[in-house]
């Protein structure tokens, strides 16, 4: 039999199997990237080495030998990439720009204590302070102005305020729409109305937030009788709009995948179907369902424009009748005006970096939880 | 008497717990469906009107707030050709993770393991990080270093553009591309390709000729969905290409570009005259919408003819 | 270290002549498989007769399937499977390093349990193989996939619609149609996993009357848990229990006097 022709003789299939698994590794690498991209941006001010003080100790640019590497670098606010390709003459220079603007602040800033802070300092980003012309501490984020002020906690409530308004909004509902589509209406339903949620998701952000500001935030200032008309109430509750086909889709699928035979053990020992699904089905999808709302919470912190479009005034108040900015909103509002490199830019990465992270681990949650209850369901643990 | 003696049943007495929570939760089906009809229906009445041929093909003035010189043509070209754009980096990458995954990954790899962590996370990350990320990295990096070595000292591609727009999206839905075609090729049965092999044929061979033009409508659908969720995205693109205002139609992957999304972010937050502009953007809104049903639809019905036709015929 | 290409293979016609040369002898010696820890086949020896039926037959899971699947090596697919032993195909050990599998698959073809038609033409189904290895002008694929049909007596049916979808077929039809797309490029040897029990039993009726048709031009192995099926068709039989083989001899022998009290029981229905 001729079959001797030796195993390896096809060069053309190996390399393709080799070219087709390197071009699935973009996956990985592309997480990586984003993470890596967007981190180093914001890392200056994560490791403190910026300086926004408009008071600054001014060092002569004669003196600039002096000076090592590394201080001069700071000094300059110089990404170590940007310090490499200077030479001398260029720092030189680079220091006297620096020398006349510290010269040109006015006096009255002088004497200003606010001047001497270096606003982008951890404790001015977490902890509030009280601010010259203010008479009590407040977490104040306003970056425009001759001191810059980089509070984020007001962000980190806004975010709160608008993702647990979603979600208290949209998780009942989604829910209770999943049980019923997948437990109690007729089989012929479940295949009408659930592509049709699932077209809600189809619905842009930007349109649900154009509804939201045009015709929702007048009905509700109707209905409920608060003063701001836009609110992060009215965010919170289109935010629910955008979560809701998230959540009703994966708990519907692990509400549909808990297997047949325990609802017809149920129905045949003469419960009703409500009774079957919220005794014995909900309690066997729990993992999917807790999934589904993890899954919804990633998705909520994560959404810019119907916040953006509905709410603009960064408020540090807890009230949810009040405006509120969210991290992803200050990002997107604010990259325009930053300035490339300068200390508001970075911040507005690091912030984007916190945000990946955040999702990065709730949606690992998700993903954790979600193949245990898989598992589970095939009796495999 | 107990009642299992009985010799007919009686009706049963009305379970109010489960009538009134089985109710409960039709009433939230039926108000999610509400809310659905209630927005599409809300814009369609209201765009309806400023609907015309006119106003998709006309190229606006700068000051596209006034009612009768405005247009969105340039807007529908910028978010066509910016989809355009991802969809053919996005396929083939998309694609050959997915049949990397299904017909080559061992199970118990460790990398394999990675590789879908990777795509989870990827379809989990906000849509402004993506746009941070187009910043950071294709616009920074990228660009700054492609006019490093070709247009030193100039700035060409170090800014914000088309391409760099559409490799952000597609970095973006790749996860859509790659879940959609997993499953189509899960979907065909082990023993078609047992068939194959067992004729003679190399695993390509029957990865080209016998699975993947089975799998071809799932790609499709992929292609579809993240089409129609690119289209809609307006974050990832803030930073990455989109302008306030072009006077013409981009021409080059250098180009800025309008587009429909951020038109309706711009008219609804920085009209000077909300009542007036209300028209426009209700109809420039229903634009959109249709432009996401419409291509939607054209794939759909390419779908469905693909599908006709592997069943027919060879 | 990378092999060349060999140019495209000119398909022999089956002749009389390549009977006595052994080319299709299948020579099985000491023969082992395990998956993972556990031992699947069991110190396997036999030769089987070239251009004749043979039949492997035994309980489930006695390892019938197993054996069959190494002739062709489509065991290869599965993780964590080893092989000892050798296994002979025309003189060559088909496990030997430097055998190429694609082209083994070539001369030994496969026919499975569930018939599994492309989702293509009747004509595309039988022709796949024959592109695959580098028939290409229409004259010459239409001559052989009408020969193929004929061969698997499914040709009258199914001329008139040569081209409609193979999926179309009846159940019978398609596991002829399988077995017109394995013969199509002339392998020597045709093995046959249980190609009836999904058949109703006019169809069963059909693809034996084909099988004994074929024998003239190909070697045949047929894995069968139907005994009767066994004993009409096959020249020879090897009975196998629990991964061994038991007894292997004609057919007449096997059936009415048996060796081992094993084989004996198991044809009489002792167990099963």
């Amino acid at each position: 039999m001729g079959i001797q022709r030796g195993h390896r003789a096809r060069p053309l299939e190996w390399l393709a199997e080799k070219f087709i698994f390197l071009v699935s590794l973009s996956a990985i690498l592309m997480v990586f990237l984003i993470f890596l991209f967007v981190a180093r941006e914001g890392l200056p001010i994560f490791f403190g080495k910026t300086n926004t003080a408009l008071v600054q100790k001014v060092i002569p640019p004669d003196e600039l030998d002096t000076l090592s590497p590394v201080q001069l670098q700071e000094y300059l606010e110089l990404t170590p990439q940007q310090f490499a390709t200077m030479d001398k003459e260029t720092l030189k220079s680079l220091m006297e720009v620096k020398q006349e603007a510290l010269d040109e602040i006015p006096v009255n800033f002088r004497n200003d204590p606010d001047a001497r802070i270096n606003t982008t300092g951890w404790r001015y980003l977490l902890l509030p302070h009280q601010w010259s012309g203010y008479n009590k501490p407040e977490y104040i984020w306003q970056p425009v102005g001759e001191i810059q002020k980089y509070n984020i906690i007001p962000l980190f409530v806004g975010t709160l305020k608008v993702t647990l308004i979603g979600l208290f909004f949209a998780v009942p509902l989604a829910v209770g729409a999943a049980i019923y589509v997948s437990q109690l209406a007729r089989p012929r339903v479940r295949e009408i109305v659930k592509p049709t949620i699932e077209l809600l998701s189809g619905i842009p952000s930007v349109v649900v937030g154009f509804f939201a500001l045009l015709v929702m935030a007048t009905v509700l200032q109707k209905i409920f009788g608060y003063q701001t008309r836009l609110n992060a109430f009215v965010a919170g509750i289109a935010l629910g709009f955008a979560v809701i086909p998230v959540v009703f889709s994966i708990a519907e699928d692990a509400l549909t995948s808990v297997p047949r035979s325990y609802t017809q053990a149920a129905l045949a020992l003469g419960a009703s179907r409500w009774q079957t699904a919220w005794q014995i089905v909900l309690p066997a999808a729990l993992p999917g369902v807790f999934a589904a709302t993890v899954l919804g919470f990633g998705r909520a912190i994560g959404e810019t424009m119907i916040v953006l479009m509905v709410c603009s005034a960064s408020v540090m108040s807890w009230s949810i009748f009040d405006s509120a900015r969210s991290i992803t909103t200050t990002i997107a509002a604010e990259m325009a005006e930053a300035v490339s490199g300068g200390p508001h830019y970075r911040i507005l990465f690091m912030l984007g970096a916190l945000l990946f992270a955040a999702t990065f681990v709730s949606n690992m949650i998700g993903e954790v939880v979600i193949n245990r209850f898989k598992l589970k369901l095939e009796g495999r643990r | 008497m107990n009642p299992i003696h009985r010799r007919h049943f009686r009706t049963e007495k009305f379970d109010f717990t489960s009538f009134f929570f089985s109710g409960l939760t039709g009433l939230a089906t039926l108000f999610i469906l509400g809310i659905l009809a209630v927005i599409l229906l809300n814009i369609i009445i209201n765009g309806w009107r400023g609907l015309s041929w006119h106003f998709v093909s006309t190229i606006p003035k700068k000051d596209f707030f006034d009612v009768n010189t405005t247009g969105v043509l340039p807007m529908i070209v910028g978010t066509t050709i910016r989809v355009f754009v991802m969809t053919i980096f996005v396929l083939p990458v998309g694609v050959i993770t997915a049949i990397y995954l299904t017909e080559y990954a061992p199970n118990t790899s460790i990398v394999t393991r990675f590789i879908r962590a990777a795509v989870n996370n990827l379809a989990g990350v906000p849509s402004i990080v993506f746009g941070l990320f187009g910043l950071g990295f294709f616009i920074n990096f990228v660009g700054k270093g492609l006019d490093a070595i070709f247009h030193y000292p100039g700035v060409v591609w170090g800014q914000p553009a088309l391409i760099w727009a559409a490799l952000t999206l597609a970095v973006m839905t790749m996860p859509v591309v790659i879940v959609a075609t997993e499953e189509s090729l899960k979907a065909i049965p082990p023993g078609l390709r047992e068939a194959s092999l067992a004729l003679g044929a190399t695993k390509l061979e029957t990865i080209w000729k016998v699975v993947l033009p089975q799998a071809l409508p799932g790609i499709l659908t992929g292609g579809i969905l993240a089409v129609s969720r690119a289209a809609g995205e307006v974050a990832p693109i803030l930073f990455t290409g989109v302008a306030y205002y072009m006077a013409s139609l981009p021409s080059h992957l250098t180009d800025q570009f309008m587009d429909l999304g951020y038109h309706v972010f711009v008219l609804s937050t920085q009209s000077p005259n909300i009542e007036q502009t209300r028209p426009i953007l209700y109809a420039t809104v229903l634009v959109l919408l249709m432009l996401t049903f419409a291509l939607n639809i054209v794939a759909i019905i390419i779908r469905a003819r693909v599908r006709k036709k592997l069943r027919a015929l060879g | 270290m990378a092999e060349l290409i060999l140019p495209k293979i000119n398909l022999p016609e089956a002749k009389a002549s390549t009977n006595a040369t052994g080319a299709s002898l299948i020579e099985i010696e000491h023969l082992a498989l395990f998956y993972g820890a556990s031992k699947a086949l069991n110190n396997i020896s036999f030769t089987l007769g070239e251009k004749i039926v043979t039949a492997f037959i035994g309980p489930s899971g006695c390892g019938k399937s197993t054996l069959l699947r190494c002739l062709n090596r489509m065991n290869d697919l599965i993780d964590n499977v080893r092989i000892e032993g050798s296994l002979k195909i025309g003189g060559h050990d088909i496990y030997d390093a430097n055998v190429d599998v694609i082209e083994l698959r070539r001369r030994v073809g496969m026919v499975f349990q569930k018939s599994n038609p492309f989702p293509k033409s009747i004509y595309e189904n039988v022709a796949y193989g024959l592109r695959l290895h580098g028939v290409k002008n229409r004259l010459g694929l239409d001559e052989a996939v009408e020969k193929s049909l004929r061969q698997s007596a499914l040709w009258d049916e199914v001329k008139d619609r040569l081209h409609s979808s193979a999926l179309g077929l009846s159940g019978g039809q398609q596991q002829r149609l399988c077995i017109a797309r394995a013969i199509a490029i002339k392998p020597e040897i045709v093995l046959m996993d249980e190609p009836a029990s999904a058949l109703d039993p006019i169809a069963t009726t059909r693809i034996e009357e084909l099988i004994l048709e074929l024998k003239k031009d190909f070697t045949i192995v047929i894995v069968t848990h139907n005994m009767q099926q066994a004993a009409r068709i096959s020249d020879q039989t090897a009975f196998f229990y629990l991964g061994e083989l038991i007894e292997f001899d004609t057919t007449t022998k096997i059936f009415t006097n048996p060796a081992k009290k094993q084989t004996e029981d198991y044809v009489t229905g002792r167990f099963g």
